[in-house]
């Protein structure tokens, strides 16, 4: 040990004098060079299919150039002007002959867009003033305003001045349901429009409560599984992993044949005469069926893990705690259960951070209670067109599982997870 | 000390069969009584049903038939952690997420013991198995043979009368195994506890037991002192399974009370002592150690048959010298001579002839 310290200190060098590192370094630097070679194909396709979608899903939160591109003039007008200054004839004009070659370019309506996501309705101010706009006559603050009396309001001009700037952190406000007022101070949407921190809410609380029931449901199915002798534990593993085997889709469908109104658990229920025709449960479009098919399809993510975590536990363990005086209870409390915990930590973290993210199946039959964050950043993407917005809601998303991990790590270790 | 009586036994199986199939029995018929204060040691191949029964002790698995007793008391419904019974384990179970110190105090808290009589308690198991300075660390942390200690400890910490222990070296080099044999037979004299050793090891089983039970095919074969064990088995199997041993098969030729006769396959006669064969005729297997084989004409027993043997090959171990020779057409034949001042080495080849004292060739059962 007295040596082996000795020698750190000063540098090792081998029997024809060159320093021992570069020598380790030198032997070693084909097989480094090989490996990489070897995973440069997946790192490659990491890159391009997940890294940079990622990144540019980042920078389209804070970055919508969709009105700073197409009006430039008035952009300019806003940037030598502070904010709070009246609009004069000057901000007029910009805005004119922005609206007259947007107009001729066709993508005025495209600014009118970015300018509707702040302010609704205003979209068909701008299409119809792209339209009209090389027909107007100086002065034209007064021929503008005499267009469309719109043009005129101090918020209409707010709203301008913030979208002028292609970089904005208002997505982000947008996305928990804050919105700035026309002297740019933030406020709370009015109470009817308040759509995303209740989602959010939404979300979190039932993914959390699809993987406490995972845990529930899932806890005693791996330790069976872990405990069967060879040829039962199989042919369990198989119907546990039977879901992997079919569509998402097929099983997503089968619990609407299952849970609908006039479907297989209802009829049966009214059938054994347990509820009667007129009482047949609301099990789907709703927010139970949401839970009943993510825990279902999400149940093997929970099994897996605490499966690759029992199955090493020997039985001696709890049979030394039980020759030591304790009951069973607590043998499997103090003895078995902490044991488990990387197991419930991966497993808890999967189906949750799955959950969260989840689209298709709260799509088919959650109806409108049971729609889901994932579901409205699918809405924003495919129909409003706002992906700004969407990618704001996405990176709120990443940014708490990103906290999640970050809390798993410093509560259990994240070294300690165990995926199987 | 040895008690064999079942009435004033500590322990008793009495007729205790278990099945796990309903087709096989793994143990047939199996009655031991050990004494209070008695090592005891079930030794056998695996599969002999000698693990199966220390489970049916400690209640991890129930008899199919017959009774147990622990003190005079049936403890056949009684759950594992009511019978007080102390346990050491094969891979030690150490609980890995509870310190050492947790470990031991686990028995003694799951017994609603106080804290300031738990901390004792455990730092007198800890000195006990000089390990007092590990108490903070994990079971991880520590050597094989450390945990070893530290499970021997967690097994003693609750004053049990009775400690079982499965196997508890298997895991340890051979060193470090036989220092540990010497220790744990240390802790049993001085704690005066009850201690049921399973192991497979014979060298294990003679050194630290004051009786061995050698099981196999779910019966005793013999239960006796290490002694009379290796020197006087009952039967082939027993042996065969303790220690080396020389097997010449033949033919009773002569019997007359505790001597007899036996003519070889190849039609030499020798001396032995009959153990399970009754009459002139019957087929025997002779039972010789290699210690007790010799060679040189002036040290052989008076009146004792000799046979003639060929060296295939000598073989230096240090402390002793072995040597196989062909006797009666088989080249299995091993004699182990010590290696004093003076001592012959055979050469390969030569020819020598080799006899014994009766008492020392064992005519058995022909397996």
């Amino acid at each position: 040990m007295a040596d082996l310290a000795a020698d750190q200190g000063e540098l090792l060098k081998t029997s024809d004098g060159r320093p021992l590192k570069e020598a380790l370094a030198q032997a070693q630097s084909k097989a480094k060079w090989r490996a990489f070679m070897l995973v440069l194909p997946l790192l490659s396709f990491i890159l391009i299919t997940f890294a940079w979608p990622i990144a540019q899903v980042l920078h389209q939160s804070v970055y919508n150039p969709r009105f700073s591109e197409n009006m430039p003039q008035i952009g300019e007008w806003f940037r030598t002007h502070p904010n709070g200054t009246e609009p004069d004839e000057a901000a007029y004009t910009a805005l004119v002959n922005d609206l007259v070659s947007a107009g001729a370019a066709r993508t005025v309506a495209v600014a009118g867009e970015r300018v509707n996501y702040e302010m609704p309705g205003t979209r068909s101010l701008f299409t119809k003033a792209g339209r009209d706009a090389k027909k107007l006559e100086p002065p034209f603050k007064d021929s503008l305003v005499a267009l469309d009396k719109d043009w005129g309001s101090p918020e209409l001009w707010g709203v301008m001045r913030r979208v002028s700037s292609a970089y904005t952190g208002d997505f982000y406000l947008a996305a928990i349901d804050l919105e700035r007022d026309a002297n740019g101070a933030i406020r709370q949407v009015p109470e009817n429009e308040r759509v995303y921190v209740n989602l959010f809410v939404r979300t979190f609380v039932l993914s959390a409560a699809i993987t406490v029931i995972c845990l529930i449901i899932g806890f005693p199915v791996a330790f069976l599984l872990s405990s069967l002798p060879m040829r039962y534990s199989s042919l369990l593993m198989i119907m546990v992993l039977l879901p992997f085997w079919t569509s998402l889709l097929v099983r997503t469908t089968a619990w609407m044949v299952l849970l609908q109104s006039q479907g297989v658990i209802n009829s049966i229920l009214v059938w054994t005469g347990i509820i009667s025709d007129d009482q047949r449960l609301v099990m789907i479009n709703n927010l139970m069926g949401s839970v009943i098919a993510m825990t279902h399809i999400l149940l093997p993510f929970m099994i897996l893990p605490l499966f690759s975590v029992m199955k090493p536990i020997p039985p001696s363990y709890v049979r030394a705690a039980r020759s030591l005086g304790a009951t069973s209870w607590t043998a499997f409390r103090r003895v078995y259960l902490p044991q488990t915990i990387p197991g419930i930590g991966a497993g808890g973290l999967l189906v949750f951070i799955l959950s969260v993210g989840y689209y298709i199946t709260p799509a088919l039959v959650g109806g409108a209670s049971g729609q889901l964050i994932s579901n409205l950043i699918a809405f924003h993407v495919t129909k409003s067109n706002n992906w700004s917005l969407a990618a704001a809601l996405a990176t709120i998303l990443l940014a708490s599982i990103l906290l999640l991990y970050w809390l798993y790590d410093k509560l259990v270790g994240i070294d300690k997870l165990k995926l199987g | 000390m040895v008690s064999s009586s079942p009435n004033d036994a500590f322990v008793a199986f009495e007729h205790v069969q278990k099945s796990y199939d309903g087709v096989q029995l793994v143990v047939k018929d199996l009655n031991l009584a050990i004494g209070k204060g008695e090592f005891l040691t079930m030794l056998g191949p695996s599969g002999s049903g000698k693990t199966t029964c220390l489970m049916m002790l400690a209640g991890f698995e129930t008899a199919t038939n017959g009774q147990i007793k622990l003190d005079g008391v049936n403890i056949n419904e009684v759950p594992p952690h009511k019978r007080g019974i102390g346990m050491v384990f094969q891979n030690y179970a150490l609980f890995p997420h509870m310190t050492v110190g947790e470990n031991l105090a686990f028995p003694l808290e799951v017994r609603g013991m106080g804290k300031s009589e738990r901390d004792a308690k455990v730092t007198r198991a800890l000195d006990m198995v000089q390990m007092g300075a590990f108490a903070n660390r994990r079971p991880a942390q520590l050597s094989g043979g450390q945990q070893q200690r530290i499970a021997l400890a967690r097994a003693l910490v609750f004053d049990p009368g009775l400690v079982l222990m499965d196997e508890p070296l298997g895991a340890l080099d051979k060193q470090l195994r036989e220092h540990m044999q010497y220790e744990i037979k240390h802790l049993h004299e001085t704690l005066g506890i009850t201690v049921v050793y399973v192991t497979h090891d014979q060298g294990e089983a003679l050194t630290m037991s004051d009786r061995v039970a050698v099981f196999n095919d779910g019966r005793i074969q013999q239960l006796a002192s290490p002694s009379d064990l290796y020197e006087r088995p009952d039967n082939s199997f027993v042996a065969q399974f303790i220690g080396e041993n020389n097997k010449l098969p033949g033919v009773i030729e002569s019997i007359n009370g505790d001597s007899c006769t036996v003519r070889l396959a190849t039609g030499e006669v020798i001396n032995a002592t009959p153990v399970n064969v009754s009459e002139k005729g019957a087929k025997t297997l002779v039972s010789i150690r290699p210690e007790r084989v010799e060679f040189k004409p002036e040290m052989m027993p008076a009146g004792a048959h000799t046979i003639d043997a060929e060296v295939m090959e000598f073989i230096y171990m240090g402390d002793l010298f072995r040597t196989r020779l062909k006797v009666a057409g088989s080249d299995e034949f091993v004699i182990k001579s010590r290696n004093t001042l003076g001592q012959r080495m055979l050469r390969p080849g030569e020819k020598i002839k080799i006899g014994w004292a009766p008492q020392d060739a064992r005519a058995l059962d022909p397996m």
